[in-house]
């Protein structure tokens, strides 16, 4: 194709060298990939790079001025990973996680499947759900904060009036912010996650589920014969995007509880900023933030695993 | 047209891309008409006040003002990325706690140099923007906290304003009724909460340098026992200072513990009868030490002595008494030069009990200069410890202490 092409462009009377046509070819390929590498170098390995190397320095406001930033081996990991906030911090990180993935999950399929039948308005509802996608984040946490406040927060309000509980202080107990910090982020998950899985229903064809209701699995029983083994795929990536969005999760925090209260919420995102940007100990808050892409990136592996398995399929 | 041309084309605009990110702005030098200025006051009615002072203080000095400002809190970030690319303004203001991390990175010149001193300013002041014994910025106004107090539903309960902590939990248990709490202050985890905190820990002798002391304890004993006699919301470990400001203004808290800068937020609603008093002492008679707010205005190392020297006229004409007078009055904020005090006092009397609190007050990094962050987020944690619950004040404070 692309050769044919090279040869309708040939201006008459010129005498082409005699480069074989697969090699220009794969000089051609080649090309074409050189943007998209440089551009990732630039904007993503050179800054990863970088951020591996602050760790092992001591890294402080001093060094943007002089450009000094000593050694210290692996002082800044002892520290910032020795320190009692730090464990409290991954446990946090890991809950978090944990249970944004699993609610935004769930409640997206159930909606994805919701929607996949057709009826009056679906589009409009469907198209509704994208706004906690939509809102700024620092906008969707002061309003969430506001909802959330224990005295005047419409959310205890509507409690104390229902009588089902007298106003708990979802931002303010140590025990319920992190569950109120994790609902505000599955609410802004759900879009992402039915969005996706919407899209993966589509691609499984009708005559499947014609066929299986000829056979009398309908409803609850086509979802777990049909529905979910051809879903597997997209349900892997679903997860796994997931995980790497939700573990680096940090204004929704900062917004709503700045990490606390003493700590509550702390996740290593929240510290690695904290140790950075409030502390100016740059090294430290680098360190954080390595274990934070270690995380990830044993995620991002699987993800490329579960992907190539999916386009395999 | 070779198609390696085409990819060749694709290539250029990230190139140009790249470029950019590395190019920092242009710097100037030489021409020593025009200085740059960079603070963070982006809005009303700061940013005009400050418009107008520096234009002023440009005309005296013969060279044009070239203003930027930024929110607060991307300044420091800002300052750093120039102080890296040697694109820092000719005069920078910062705020006077973070003042020790510029002037430890060597960015700043001594404004001792250019024949500017602290003579006659407020101890506290000096100290925060002292760094290494040296003088690097000077700081034309200054404010604290006090504590606000309605007037109408004190005078209804027929309680006097407090002025030690034994009146002040009476009270404010006698003011709670209803949706109202006695008082409001600010207790979230961030540098806003530790502010809140140290009049009450330095009245009592407590020091950043060790924080599980007695003193400390019981000055967080206060707060705790705010919280458990239900004289304030617990909502206090997720409020800023102006939620504190919005509750207080709403009636729904009778006394806060706030800062001046609230006065234009509160004269709104002119139902609103309120008035201010010191920070009450843990007894009679006892002296409130409070934390010294606000900016400092610092001259950068921009490598042009000529440059330097008119800054450093700018920075000493903001600082002259006539305009530390102005803008004190105009943004509610005291004169740090103590021989003002009076003079200031008699022609704004609501700025009385600031005033007189700035007198005793102490610098944030004062003691531990550079290391205050760590210090800082040592005490929010323990305040927090113990408000929720978590542990008992003393204990709190240990664990805090300990990281």
């Amino acid at each position: 194709m692309a050769e044919q092409v090279l040869l309708r462009e040939r201006p008459a009377g010129v005498q082409e060298k005699p480069v074989p046509a697969r090699s220009r070819e794969r000089l051609l390929q080649v090309l074409f990939l050189v943007p998209a590498v440089l551009y990732l170098l630039l904007f993503f390995g050179y800054p990863v790079a970088k951020n591996v190397l602050m760790s092992f320095q001591s890294y402080t406001t001093a060094t943007f001025y002089t450009g000094e930033a000593p050694w210290v081996g692996l002082d800044n990991y002892t520290r910032a990973l020795g320190s009692a906030v730090f464990d409290k911090a991954l446990v946090n990180t890991v809950l978090f996680t944990v249970g944004s993935i699993a609610g935004q999950f769930v409640i997206g399929l159930a909606l994805a499947v919701f929607f996949h039948r057709r009826f009056p308005l679906g589009g409009v509802l469907r198209s509704l759900l994208l706004l906690p996608w939509l809102i700024p984040l620092i906008v969707s946490g002061a309003v969430w904060r506001w909802i959330l406040d224990q005295d005047n927060g419409a959310l205890n309000r509507f409690l104390g009036a229902t009588g089902v509980a007298d106003r708990p202080g979802w931002l303010t107990s140590t025990s319920l912010a992190l569950i109120a910090v994790i609902i505000v982020n599955i609410w802004i998950g759900i879009p992402f996650n039915t969005t996706i899985l919407y899209g993966g229903l589509q691609d499984i064809p009708d005559e499947l589920y014609e066929a299986a209701a000829v056979d009398g699995a309908t409803g609850r029983r086509a979802f777990r014969y049909i529905t979910w083994p051809l879903l597997r795929p997209v349900v892997g990536v679903v997860l796994v995007l997931g995980v790497v969005y939700t573990v680096k999760v940090l204004d929704i925090i900062l917004g709503l509880t700045n990490g606390g209260p003493a700590n509550a919420t702390q996740t290593l995102a929240t510290q690695s900023y904290h140790l950075s940007f409030q502390e100016f100990d740059f090294g430290q808050g680098a360190a954080v933030g390595n274990v934070l892409i270690l995380i990830s990136l044993a995620f991002a592996v699987l993800y490329l695993r579960a992907t190539r398995r999916a386009v395999d399929e | 047209m070779h198609r390696p041309v085409l990819a060749t084309l694709m290539i250029v605009p990230l190139v140009l891309a790249a470029a950019a990110c590395g190019g920092g702005g242009s710097d100037d030098s030489g021409d020593s008409g025009t200085l740059r200025v960079l603070d963070y006051y982006n809005n009303e009615p700061d940013k005009t006040v400050y418009q107008q002072a520096l234009e002023k203080c440009g005309q005296q000095n013969g060279v044009t003002i070239e203003r930027e400002t930024v929110p607060g809190a991307n300044l420091i970030a800002k300052v750093l990325q120039q102080s890296s690319s040697r694109t820092l303004p000719d005069v920078l203001m910062i705020d006077n706690p973070d003042l020790q991390q510029i002037a430890a990175t060597g960015a700043l010149a001594p404004v001792t140099d250019f024949g500017l001193s602290a003579d006659g300013y407020a101890k506290g002041v000096v100290d925060a923007s002292t760094y290494q014994g040296k003088l690097f910025g000077l700081q034309p106004v200054t404010n604290t906290i006090g504590l606000f107090y309605n007037k109408d539903l004190l005078a209804e309960a027929g309680v006097q304003p407090p002025t030690t902590w034994a009146e002040l939990r009476t009270a404010a248990k006698t003011l709670t009724k209803g949706d109202r709490y006695g008082v409001a202050f600010s207790a979230p985890a961030n540098y806003e909460g530790t502010w809140q905190f140290l009049p009450f820990m330095w009245s009592n002798g407590g020091d950043e340098k060790n924080i599980a002391t007695p003193q400390v304890a019981q000055a967080l004993q206060l707060w705790v026992d705010l919280l458990g006699d239900k004289s304030a919301s617990r909502s206090v470990l997720n409020w800023t200072q102006a939620d504190v400001n919005d509750q207080f203004k709403a009636g729904k808290a009778a006394m806060m513990v706030n800062g001046p800068w609230q006065f234009p937020v509160l004269n709104e609603d002119t139902k609103l009868h309120y008035d201010v008093v010191p920070i009450p002492a843990p007894q009679a008679g006892g002296t409130v030490v409070a934390p010294l707010g606000g900016e400092t205005w610092t001259i950068p190392q921009t490598g042009s002595k000529d440059r330097q020297a008119k800054a450093a006229k700018v920075v000493g004409c903001l600082n002259a008494d006539d305009s530390q007078l102005s803008l004190g009055k105009l943004r509610q904020t005291v004169p740090t030069k103590t021989a003002l005090g009076e003079q200031f006092v008699a022609a704004n009397p609501s700025m009385k009990a600031f005033t007189t609190a700035v007198q005793t007050a102490r610098a944030r990094t004062g003691e531990l200069g550079a290391d205050w962050p760590k210090a800082a987020t040592k005490i929010y944690t323990g305040v927090q410890t113990a408000l929720t619950g978590g542990a008992a004040p003393q204990q709190a404070l240990q664990q805090a202490q300990n990281g």
